[in-house]
């Protein structure tokens, strides 16, 4: 137990920790997860509990663990692979698209794939190229998966268990950025959090912020600066991309009439442009202004010198909240 | 000269072309009596194919992958599996699904637009037909370390063409089975052509079973039109696996008669001499001259059993032409465990059109 607060990270290894000892058939995969405990250490102390046959160090190869983690997880195992860094999954798409997705499908549920893949995802921590990619929207698009982001110690432990206990395959994905941004007590009680449902964040009746994954710190941050100007703001936690839990962003629009979404990803075709559409499909008459993206350029995430110039800020997520409340 | 190393690959053929013994029949054939039912079973194969390629032709079937001239090599890796392993081909071994379990039906139901053909009722943990190139070969790596992390004694076996010894997919499978020491056997069908590419473009290796030895594994080259052959390989493969010496690539020498699918014209890319060649070296000729040549078949046994493999393959076909298509709810269905409200919305708003319609 923890009595402890913890930081996102650690409740990464706590939920992994409990799986473990839970569920005989999860075992954790991927590039130096074993003795080294992971880059990050989300998986510290996990193969000195739990042994080389629960938790496995593979080949550098990320075909390979990909191509493992369906190969057992459709052979009745619930593998939880490690890629090492977001820019690395590109080679994985491959079995997750054409066969972790839709194993299921295909066979018409003779065959499953239950499998979790965590990825340390985003910028923001002056890392090399290819270590700060915001790729989120990739997955969504793909049916047949689970698209998650935590952004805190609680969730990122209920979300990480809910994910492996999916019957399904689930893209976890991991906000390096606020990893150790804060802790909080996360009571270690193999309570699972719902896939499907928004994290309402803040109260508020003015103005809705949608965001997940590291920007929500920046947009909690924009909230507090708006209730000093006397804006109510409501800040939303996705959380759960995919599916979406649109209905509760409705129902904080129809209460706002006024909507920013914020994330760190390129702006075209990026998630935001989902949310929006949604907006513009089943909020139209609730809306008062037009719906704000506050999002990464539409380039690739520079290098570190420039990355903060980059990413959404707590100044620009003012500007366009400031924008939509121009409009009455 | 200091070697490091040195390696080299045997080559087994048991059964000549002309139906000869080359060598005394090994351990994985007891005597040619075995060998009767399986070559009957080849027939079944070739009656199955030569139906479903005229139901193609004939608009009853979408495109479909023939198996013609890959008969000893389908079975005979079928033959020497166990139910309990696992099977992951690519998109042609019929002959190795049929001994497994798996019925023509599906076979037709797969390539007749119908994800009900990869709901096998046996063998319900074999993988489905598997589009992707060679992606089979690493699922089957992973299904082998699932069975070595439970310690159950099993095997994986995959299967992929030439073409796909090309792919990082087929290394990853070598270099993870290796480096796991899993009980995995990956059978390359070295048919000659990736659709229109012939096996020298493929590589500059002079087998595709050496392939197997940078990482680690046992290597063998077969005449895959030997049922022979391709029976002691794979038994000496399972052996190996089973007994904790890790996994084995094994190259099948075979051809492939046929276009690459219904939708292919070979004509366009080889010399019909080539093809002409390769069927003096079929697998049937030298199978049915040797069970002769033992006293144990003849023309009009032959021409009974086809007769009876063709009413059976009838059956088949009208099993699957008479399933009447999935509703359309059924493109939802199968997505997720639990399904998403959102899916659920669409899934209604589908059947409602249906309805309308």
């Amino acid at each position: 137990m923890s009595a402890q607060p913890i930081a996102l990270i650690e409740a990464i290894t706590q939920a992994l920790a409990y799986e473990l000892r839970n569920d005989d058939s999860v075992v954790v995969l991927g590039e130096d997860v074993g003795v080294n405990g992971g880059v990050f250490r989300a998986t510290a102390g996990l193969s000195a509990t739990f042994g080389t046959e629960r938790i496995l160090d593979t080949p550098l190869d990320e075909t390979t663990i990909a191509g493992l983690t369906v190969g057992m997880a459709s052979q009745g195992m619930k593998p939880v692979a490690e890629a090492q860094f977001d820019g690395f999954m590109y080679p994985m798409v491959d079995f997750i698209v054409c066969h972790a997705a839709r194993m299921r499908y295909r066979t018409r549920g003779r065959l499953t794939c239950p499998m979790v893949l965590r990825v340390p995802w985003g910028g923001g921590i002056r890392a090399p190229e290819h270590h700060s990619e915001a790729n989120e929207s990739i997955f969504t698009n793909v049916p047949g998966l689970r698209v998650v982001m935590p952004s805190s110690p609680q969730r990122a432990y209920g979300l990480l268990l809910a994910a492996i206990r999916d019957p399904d395959p689930v893209i976890y994905m991991e906000p390096k950025r606020i990893y150790r941004q804060y802790k909080e007590l996360v009571p270690d009680d193999g309570e699972a959090l719902p896939l499907d449902v928004c994290f309402v964040l803040r109260d508020g009746s003015d103005i809705t912020l949608v965001t997940w994954g590291a920007q929500v710190k920046e947009t909690l941050e924009a909230a507090e600066k708006l209730a000093a100007e006397g804006i109510s703001a409501e800040v939303i936690d996705v959380a759960t991309l995919k599916p979406l839990d649109f209905a509760t962003i409705a129902e904080s629009i129809a209460k706002t009439g006024r909507c920013v979404i914020v994330h760190e990803a390129a702006k075209t075709a990026g998630f935001g442009a989902e949310i929006a559409a949604r907006c513009a499909e089943e909020c139209m008459f609730d809306l008062v202004a037009p719906v704000e993206r506050v999002t990464g350029y539409d380039t690739h995430i520079p290098l570190f010198r420039l990355e903060m110039k980059y990413l959404p800020s707590v100044d620009k997520i003012l500007a366009a909240a400031r924008r939509a409340m121009a409009h009455s | 000269m200091t070697v490091a190393a040195r390696f080299e690959i045997e080559y087994l053929q048991y059964l000549k072309p002309d139906g000869s013994l080359a060598a005394e029949l090994p351990p994985a054939v007891a005597n040619a009596d075995a060998l009767l039912p399986l070559f009957k079973r080849m027939l079944f194969v070739r009656t199955f194919d030569t139906k479903a390629i005229a139901l193609q032709r004939t608009g009853k079937l979408g495109t479909y992958a023939a198996c013609l001239g890959h008969e000893a090599t389908h079975v005979g890796i079928g033959a020497s599996m166990r139910p309990e392993d696992v099977f992951a081909p690519s998109y042609r071994e019929y002959g190795a699904q049929f001994e497994r379990g798996v019925k023509p039906r599906d076979v037709l139901m797969y390539w007749g637009g119908d994800e009900r053909g990869n709901d096998f009722e046996i063998p319900r943990n074999d993988y489905p037909w598997c589009v992707p190139i060679s992606t089979q070969c690493l699922m089957a790596s992973g299904a082998a370390l699932a069975f070595k992390l439970r310690g159950e004694n099993r095997v994986a076996v995959a299967t992929c063409g030439d073409g796909g010894s090309s792919k990082t997919d087929f290394y990853a499978a070598i270099n993870s089975a290796g480096a796991f020491s899993l009980p995995l056997v990956l059978c390359v069908i070295n048919n000659g052509w990736a659709i229109s590419v012939p096996r020298k473009a493929q590589t500059g290796a002079d087998t595709l079973a050496q392939k197997g030895l940078a990482g680690g594994l046992h290597c063998l080259q077969v005449d895959g039109n030997d049922l022979v052959a391709v029976l002691e390989a794979m038994r000496r493969a399972h052996e190996r696996a089973r007994s904790g010496q890790g996994g084995s690539v094994i190259e099948f020498m075979t051809y492939r008669l046929h276009d690459h699918t219904t939708a292919d014209d070979a004509r366009r890319y080889r010399d019909d001499s080539e093809v002409k060649a390769a069927w003096e070296k079929e697998p049937f000729l030298r199978l049915r001259k040797f069970l002769t040549d033992q006293g144990l078949w003849d023309e009009a046994q032959e021409k009974a059993w086809i007769e009876d493999c063709g009413k059976r393959v009838d059956v088949e076909i009208n099993a699957y032409l008479e399933t009447p298509v999935q509703p359309v709810e059924a493109m939802f269905d199968y997505l997720y465990g639990d399904m998403p409200t959102d899916v659920l919305a669409q899934r209604e708003q589908a059947i409602a059109l249906e309805k309308r319609a």
